[in-house]
């Protein structure tokens, strides 16, 4: 009798004991907040999405608000259209806010930041995105200094002269 | 070197491969009605689970300082030792969690499963059980099987926990990692599904294959002292092959999956 109850006594420890490792795995470890079904979609169709990727945070002032959700491309007007669900806390966008695609730090993956505009109607579910920024990609970038250089230099060549 | 040299091995390679598939069917069948009897499995959970616990504890203590180490050292060669914490979580969860756990779980209970029942079997218990009619597949076979599927995946995420107390433990206060940085990395980077989630798969997959494979080695054992010992040596060698293939398989299905979105 005495050994089956430390049996039992060490079976029961050491589930309790694995069963705290998960919870403290899968709350204590991971971002759930993120995992609400709850929240409203806003539609944001881009010219360039670069390498924004489902699941990347959806941010006003720097704090994220929701997620990206889906990403897919428009058949007709051959843009990229960006799903993103918002936490229904952050209910009072104002409906002529702008969406650009930024970049977290020098090698941090990109995310959406939203920048409340002016107007006294919210966006809703469903809504669309009246003013977007694509991402910054780098070879556009390079190209385009390229371009300005050069000019640049033919202009100074040409003052010269 | 005759047609029937090659042919033999082969035939008996394939004949013990589905023998073993068989047991496997015979165990899932019967898995339902012994979980009714849960004093049984609950001593199996005690032999595989608890008994591990001090060999888990101790090598995920030691892994997860070792990735504190090493990490700490390759990411601040690109500054990014703020992303310690990150580093350290996503290899243990993923990957060393449930490997390693499998590779010593195979080792510690495994080897116990498989020579206890080869034991049984060398003593003639097991015919003593079919003599009573008791089928020993039902009484001695399936609750160590449930018992070590259940006992493996809480010993993996007591692995993992320690791990990243490991890496905190080297990281934090011995190269000055900022708190702050460490646990924010984790929380930022760890997803619950495609990390978390997926890892506990792997070990519930892990956990089935090595406390089967320990069962079916120990209960086909040649009832001899030398049978005995083979079945234990094979037992650790096929549950480490078995479970680095699969966990190469279930990798790229994870991230096949992840991909897609």
């Amino acid at each position: 009798m005495k050994q089956t109850r430390a049996v039992e006594f060490g079976a029961g420890l050491f589930v309790l004991l694995g069963v705290a490792a998960l919870f403290f795995l899968t709350t204590q470890t991971t971002n759930m907040s993120s995992y609400t079904t709850k929240g409203y979609v806003l539609v944001g169709t881009f010219d360039n999405v670069g390498g924004l990727k489902v699941r990347a945070p959806v941010t006003v002032a720097g704090v994220a608000v929701g997620r990206v959700v889906a990403i897919d491309v428009d058949s007709e007007r051959l843009q990229a259209v960006v799903r993103m669900k918002i936490d229904p806390a952050y209910n009072r966008l104002p409906d002529d806010s702008d969406a650009a695609i930024l970049t977290a730090g020098l090698i941090g993956g990109q995310y959406i930041g939203i920048s409340p505009g002016g107007s006294d109607q919210y966006l809703k579910d469903g809504d669309e995105l009246q003013f977007t920024q694509s991402a910054l990609v780098l070879e556009e970038l390079i190209g385009k200094f390229l371009v300005r250089a050069g000019q640049g230099g033919s202009n100074q060549e040409g003052e010269k002269q | 070197m005759s047609r029937d040299d090659i042919v033999d091995p082969l035939r008996s390679f394939v004949q013990t491969f589905g023998a073993s598939q068989l047991f496997l069917a015979r165990l899932i069948t019967y898995t339902p009605r012994a979980l009714l009897r849960p004093s049984l499995i609950l001593e199996q959970i005690f032999a595989t689970g608890s008994m591990s616990l001090i060999i888990i504890m101790i090598s995920g203590l030691f892994v997860g300082m070792v990735l504190g180490l090493q990490g700490y050292d390759s990411l601040s060669r690109f500054g990014a030792e703020d992303s310690l914490g990150a580093v350290a979580a996503l290899s243990l969860f993923r990957e060393l969690g449930p490997v390693v756990t499998a590779l010593l779980f195979a080792g510690r209970a495994g080897t116990a499963l498989a020579s206890e029942i080869g034991l049984m079997r060398a003593t003639d218990q097991i015919s003593a059980l079919e003599m009573m009619a008791i089928d020993p597949i039902r009484r001695v076979a399936v609750p160590r099987f449930i018992g070590g599927a259940i006992s493996m995946p809480l010993l993996a995420a007591v692995f993992s926990t320690i791990g990243i107390f490991g890496a905190w433990l080297v990281g934090v206060r011995l190269m000055g990692v900022d708190e702050g940085a460490f646990w924010g990395s984790i929380r930022q980077q760890v997803d619950l599904y495609d990390d978390v989630l997926s890892g506990v798969a792997k070990t519930v997959v892990f956990g089935v294959v090595a406390s089967f494979l320990a069962v079916f080695e120990g209960y086909n054992s040649i009832p001899t002292a030398e049978g005995v010992s083979r079945a234990t040596t094979r037992t650790v060698v096929i549950t480490a092959i078995a479970v680095l293939v699969l966990d190469f398989v279930l990798t790229a299905w994870f991230l096949d999956k992840d991909t897609l979105g």
